[in-house]
C-alpha cells in the first residue's frame, strides 16, 4: 500500500488502530465463510465517528475499496477483504450510549456484542428480540448489515424491525442520520435499506434499538416425531390454527445426535424433532400450549416434552444454536446453507434433499426456523476424499435452487455476500438487479463500500442498463457469466 | 381524441389531438408530447381530467387507467420521454397529502389493476396488485380466517398502492408493526419503464436490497407500485376493547407507559384527547377467552385511580373520525379527490359516521378552516406535546382534538379558527417538536389555510434522498415537488 496513504490513516487512528503486518492481518483474511481468503492491505480499528469518517474520506479520495467487519462471525462472506483494499473494524467502537427505558429504546456503537444489548436490560424486564446463534460473539453492527434473524424472528422480526435509527458514515467521508429514534421520520425508509444491504452503502456508527419487554409466561416443549415430514405436517397445523409461536425449530436425526453429542441436551432421540416456543399472558400460553400438544399427538408425535424450568428452557436452546458448529463432531468438513422456502412446500423439499444427498453419497444434516420456512440443511463432506468437496457444493447449490424453484430465497438471514452473488441472478431478473444497483449507485457512486459482494456483476454508475454485450472474453469462450 | 392502437407506429401516425387545445403534430408541425403516450391503451382507458382529478388544487390534464402492469410501465415511460409529469393515484382517498405538485400532467390510476393475485394461506403471504382496495383484500383474507394487520384509514376505499405510498397502517402497529415490516414483496414501475421486483413471496428473505421498504411511504415519487406481497396474521379469536377516564394528559401518559412497561399483550394502545374533555385511554387485547379474562383484570388492577368508562371496537375509528369529513362518502359513488383535496371544504356528515364512543371533536362547520397533521414523538412525550398543542392553541384561540397511539404517533386536528391561527400553530408545533427528534407531517389543510410545507425537515440524510430519487426517476416525472426537500 502506498506510504502516503498509509500515513494518513496511521495520522487517524495512531499506530495502536493500524495493523498492516501479514502475521497479524491473517486474523481478518476470512470471516465465519473460511473457504473464501484474502489479505487486506491493511485493518483499521477506529474508535470513533470521527475517525471512521477521515479512514473513508482517505479511502475516497484515493479510491480505495474499504469492507467494514464486525465480529466475523458471517457465514456468507460479508467481511471478506477485498483485493487491495482495507478492512475498517468497529471492534473498538462497543459503548452503549444510552438506555431510555420508558420509551423502550437503546442507543449503542456497533461494536456492541448482540447479548450485551439484552443482560444490559434483563433486570428491567426487557430483552432484545434478534438473537442470531451467533449471538454471543457476534456484533450489532454485523447485525445490521446483515439484517440478522434468529430463532424468535417468527412472532419478534428481524434486525430490521428493531433499528429505528442509524448514524451513517457514507462511502464519500459524509455524515447521515437514518430513520430516527421516533417512528416515520419524514422521507425515505433509509434506514430500512440500510439495514441488510450487506456494508455495501457506508458504515453505521450508531444504532438506535428497539427493545421488547419480555414476556409474562414463556413456554417450551420438545415433540419428537418418526420423520421430519411429520413434524413438518404438525407445524402447519399449529400455523393453521392460527398462532403464532415465539419459534418453532425443527431438527432432524443427524442434527440431533450432533447436538447429543456437543452439549448433552437430552433430545429425544429421533428423526424429526420439534421445538416449539408460546409466550405471552400466562393463561394464553397455558391454553395454547394444550393445543401445540394435542396437534403434535394427533401429527404423530411420541413423546412430547415441556421445559419446566428457566435452566431446562436454556438447556433445549443451548442445543439448538450449538447445532452447526456441533456438526464438525459427525463431519470433518461441512457447508452451511440458508435457503428460504414458502412453508407449505417443506415436506416435498426435505424428500428431495434426502433424494439428492442419498444420490450424491453425502450425508445432509437439517437444523431449521421451520416456522418461517428457512432451511439449514448442513451438507457433511470429508475433504481427504477426493471429489466430495466438489459434489457437496454441487449438492449445496442444487439445494439453493431448489429453494427459488419452491418460490423462496436463496438467503433467510445469512446475506448473499461473497458466497451467493452469482446465485443472485437466479432468484431476480437482471432489471430488478439493475434497480437496486440505482441504491447503491445513489450511496457509493464510486463503488468502494465493499464493492464485490451482493451482486453478480456491479454495473458502474451511470453505466445504463440496456442490451447485453458479452464480454470479448465470453466471445472468445475464456469467460462465462454466471 | 382517438388513441392510436400501434405504440410502434405512433411518432409517424397521425397524431391524437394533444388534450384540451386539440391541436394536431400536423398543424403545429411540433411534436405533441402526448402522441406516443396516447397509444397506450384503449380509448376507454382514457379521459379527460375534471375538477376532480386536481390534486392539492393542481389540475390535471388527462386520467389513464392502465389494465396491466407492462401498460402501465410503458405509459409511465412515454410520459417521462415526453417531459410530461405524472401522478400515480389508487382510490384517491389520501390525493391530498404531500405538498401540492409543481406540474401534474397525467393521473395514472391504478384502479383497474385490482386483483388478488394469490392468496398462499398455508403459508399466511398474499401477493396483490396495487389497485386493489383493503376493504376487498381483507374480505379475501378472512375467507381463511387471516388478514394483513392493518387497519388504515377509509378501508373501503384506499388502495394497497396508495396505502403502501402514504404508510398509513393504524392502531395495530403497535403489535404488528408497521407496512415496512409486513410488506415482503414488491413490483415497481421506473419512469423509465423498467418493471422491477424485490423481495419476495417468503417471510424471511435478506436476498438484496430492501425495495419494497424504500417505496412505502415514498409518496410515489421513485416508481409506480403495481404489486405487493405481504406476510399475514390470523385473525384474532376474541377482541376485547376498554377505555379508562384518566385526569389530565399527564395521567393518560403515565397510563400509558404503565401499560407499555406491563407483561400485557396488548394490541390496541391511544389517548383521545378532546379540548376541554378529560383525556380517554383505549387498550385492546386479542385471544381466547381465558387470555382476555386473565388481561383484563391485570389492566384494570394497573390503571387502578383512572375510572374505566363504557368501551366498545369502535374507538378504534377514533383516527378516521379526527379526519371527519375529510373522507369518502360512503352515501355517494366515490369519486376520486372529491373530498380530500385540499379545495374541498369539510363537510357536516354525520349520518355517515361510523357509532363511536365519544369520538374527539366536532365535525366543523362547512365554512370553518380545519387541518389535520401527524406528528411522531417517542411515548414518553405524548403528555408533553399534548401540553405544547394546548399552551399554543389557547392564545390562537384555535380549537383542537387529538388522537395518539402507543407507538408515540398522533394524529391532530385544529378549527375551528382562524385560517392564518392554524398556519401558525403547525408551524410553531413543528419548530418545538422537530429539535427533540419528533415530526409534524400536515395531511389536510383547507384552502383558506395559507400553504405551509407539508413534511418539515428531513435531516442530514436529505442529499442522499435527492440522490436515490436522481438514480430512479431523474427527470423528476413522478409526484414532482410533493415529497420532502422539494422531491
Amino acid at each position: 500500500m502506498d506510504p502516503h496513504i498509509l500515513q494518513k490513516l496511521r495520522a487517524i487512528t495512531g499506530d495502536r488502530g493500524l495493523i498492516t503486518s501479514p502475521e497479524q492481518l491473517k486474523t481478518y483474511e476470512c470471516d465465519g465463510l473460511t473457504n473464501f481468503r484474502v489479505l487486506p492491505d491493511a485493518v483499521l480499528l477506529p474508535s470513533t465517528t470521527e475517525q471512521v469518517q477521515g479512514i473513508v474520506r482517505v479511502c475516497y479520495e484515493a479510491g480505495i475499496p474499504f469492507v467494514a467487519r464486525g465480529s466475523g462471525t458471517g457465514l456468507s462472506g460479508g467481511a471478506l477483504p477485498v483485493k487491495d483494499g482495507v478492512v475498517i473494524s468497529t471492534a473498538r467502537m462497543n459503548r452503549i450510549l444510552e438506555v431510555d427505558l420508558p420509551n423502550a429504546r437503546m442507543v449503542v456503537e456497533p461494536g456492541v456484542i448482540n447479548l450485551e444489548v439484552t443482560e444490559r436490560v434483563a433486570a428491567n424486564g426487557f430483552f432484545y428480540a434478534p438473537d442470531p446463534s451467533s449471538q454471543s460473539v457476534c456484533s450489532i453492527g454485523g447485525n445490521v448489515a446483515e439484517n440478522a434473524g434468529g430463532a424468535h424472528c417468527l412472532k419478534y422480526g428481524f434486525t430490521t424491525t428493531h433499528v429505528l435509527g442509524l448514524e451513517v458514515v457514507l462511502p464519500d467521508g459524509s455524515l447521515a442520520h437514518l430513520g430516527a429514534r421516533a417512528l416515520d421520520a419524514p422521507g425515505y425508509d433509509l434506514a430500512g435499506v440500510f439495514v441488510g444491504s450487506e456494508g455495501t452503502l457506508g458504515i453505521a456508527t450508531k444504532i438506535t434499538l428497539r427493545i421488547v419487554k419480555r414476556p409474562e409466561c414463556i413456554h417450551t416443549c420438545l415433540a419428537a416425531f418418526g420423520s421430519t415430514i411429520e413434524a413438518g405436517a404438525a407445524v402447519s397445523e399449529i400455523i393453521g390454527a392460527g398462532m403464532l409461536p415465539a419459534a418453532i425449530e425443527m431438527m432432524d436425526n443427524l442434527a440431533i445426535q450432533a447436538a447429543e453429542a456437543a452439549v448433552h441436551a437430552n433430545y429425544p432421540n429421533c428423526g424429526g424433532l420439534l421445538l416449539v416456543e408460546l409466550d405471552g399472558p400466562t393463561a394464553e400460553v397455558e391454553a395454547l400450549m394444550q393445543q401445540v400438544d394435542t396437534i403434535c399427538r394427533k401429527c404423530g408425535a411420541a413423546e412430547i416434552r415441556v421445559a419446566q424450568t428457566d435452566a431446562e428452557r436454556a438447556l433445549v436452546w443451548k442445543g439448538r444454536k450449538a447445532a452447526f458448529a456441533a456438526v464438525g463432531r459427525i463431519s470433518p468438513n461441512y457447508i452451511v446453507q440458508d435457503g428460504v422456502i414458502p412453508r407449505t412446500a417443506l415436506p416435498r423439499l426435505m424428500s428431495e434433499i434426502e433424494r439428492l444427498g442419498v444420490e450424491a453419497g453425502i450425508r445432509v444434516a437439517n437444523v431449521f426456523h421451520a416456522g418461517d420456512g428457512n432451511l439449514h440443511p448442513l451438507v457433511l463432506y470429508d475433504r481427504r476424499i477426493e471429489g466430495q468437496e466438489h459434489a457437496a457444493e454441487v449438492l449445496a447449490n442444487r439445494i439453493l435452487e431448489l429453494c427459488i424453484e419452491a418460490g423462496g430465497s436463496i438467503t433467510g438471514e445469512h446475506g448473499v455476500g461473497e458466497e451467493k452473488k452469482m446465485m443472485m441472478s437466479k432468484m431476480f431478473a437482471e432489471p430488478d438487479l439493475d434497480t437496486m444497483q440505482r441504491v447503491r449507485c445513489a450511496f457509493d457512486p464510486k463503488l468502494l463500500a465493499n464493492p464485490t459482494k451482493v451482486f453478480p456483476r456491479p454495473r458502474l454508475c451511470g453505466e445504463q442498463p440496456g442490451e447485453y454485450h458479452p464480454h470479448p472474453l465470453e466471445l472468445a469462450g475464456v469467460a462465462e457469466r454466471f | 381524441m382517438t388513441p392510436l392502437a400501434n405504440a410502434e407506429n405512433a411518432g409517424n401516425a397521425p397524431a391524437a389531438a394533444g388534450p384540451g387545445n386539440g391541436a394536431t403534430s400536423a398543424e403545429t408541425g411540433v411534436a405533441n408530447p402526448w402522441d406516443n403516450l396516447r397509444t397506450v391503451g384503449s380509448p376507454d382507458q382514457w379521459r379527460d381530467a375534471g375538477p376532480e382529478d386536481r390534486i392539492a388544487g393542481v389540475q390535471p390534464t388527462m386520467v389513464l387507467e392502465p389494465i396491466n402492469e407492462v401498460e402501465l410501465a410503458t405509459a409511465l415511460r412515454y410520459a417521462d420521454s415526453a417531459g410530461l409529469s405524472v401522478i400515480p393515484r389508487g382510490s384517491g382517498s389520501k390525493l391530498g397529502w404531500g405538498n401540492p405538485p409543481t406540474r401534474a400532467d397525467l393521473v395514472l390510476s391504478t384502479t383497474r389493476l385490482n386483483r388478488v393475485i394469490e392468496h398462499a394461506w398455508a403459508d399466511l403471504t398474499v401477493s396483490v396488485e396495487a389497485g386493489c382496495t383493503i376493504g376487498t383484500l381483507q374480505d379475501t383474507l378472512a375467507q381463511h380466517g387471516q388478514r394483513i394487520a392493518i387497519d388504515p384509514l377509509w378501508p373501503e376505499h384506499a388502495t394497497v398502492g396508495g396505502l403502501l405510498s402514504t404508510n398509513d397502517s393504524g392502531t395495530l402497529r403497535i403489535r404488528y408493526g408497521g407496512l415496512r415490516d409486513l410488506i415482503i414483496g414488491a413490483t415497481i414501475a421506473l419512469p423509465d419503464g423498467t418493471l422491477a421486483s424485490s423481495g419476495g413471496k417468503v417471510v424471511k428473505n435478506v436476498a438484496g436490497y430492501d425495495l419494497p421498504k424504500l417505496v412505502t411511504g415514498a409518496l410515489g415519487t421513485l416508481g409506480v407500485i403495481t404489486r405487493a406481497v405481504f406476510r399475514l396474521h390470523p385473525l384474532p379469536h376474541q377482541v376485547r376493547s376498554l377505555t379508562f377516564v384518566a385526569r389530565d394528559a399527564a395521567d393518560a401518559n403515565r397510563l400509558m407507559l404503565a401499560i407499555q412497561d406491563s407483561k400485557l399483550a396488548h394490541t390496541g394502545l391511544q389517548v383521545r384527547f378532546n379540548s376541554g374533555a378529560q383525556p380517554e385511554v383505549d387498550i385492546r387485547f386479542d385471544g381466547t377467552d381465558q387470555g382476555l379474562a386473565a388481561q383484563t383484570e391485570t389492566l384494570r388492577k394497573l390503571a387502578a385511580p383512572a375510572t374505566e368508562t363504557h368501551s366498545n371496537d369502535d374507538v378504534w375509528y377514533a383516527r378516521q373520525h379526527l379526519f371527519g369529513a375529510a373522507r369518502p362518502n360512503r352515501s355517494e359513488p366515490w369519486s376520486a379527490g372529491s373530498l380530500l383535496s385540499s379545495e374541498v371544504r369539510l363537510s357536516r356528515t354525520k349520518e355517515d359516521a361510523r357509532p363511536t364512543a365519544s369520538t374527539p371533536g366536532d365535525t366543523p362547520e362547512d365554512s370553518s378552516p380545519a387541518a389535520i397533521a401527524k406528528f411522531s414523538v417517542l411515548l414518553g412525550s405524548i403528555a408533553s406535546t399534548c401540553q405544547q398543542l394546548r399552551n399554543l392553541a389557547e392564545p390562537l384561540n384555535v380549537h383542537w382534538s387529538a388522537v395518539a397511539q402507543g407507538t408515540g404517533l398522533g394524529w391532530i386536528r385544529l378549527g375551528p379558527a382562524n385560517a392564518d391561527a392554524i398556519q401558525q400553530l403547525l408551524q410553531r408545533l413543528r419548530s418545538q417538536l422537530e429539535p427533540a427528534g419528533g415530526s409534524l407531517v400536515v395531511q389536510y389543510r383547507s384552502p383558506e389555510i395559507p400553504e405551509i410545507e407539508a413534511w418539515g425537515n428531513p435531516g442530514d440524510a436529505l442529499p442522499l434522498m435527492l440522490s436515490v430519487k436522481q438514480q430512479f426517476d431523474a427527470r423528476n416525472t413522478l409526484n414532482p415537488g410533493r415529497f420532502v426537500g422539494g422531491i
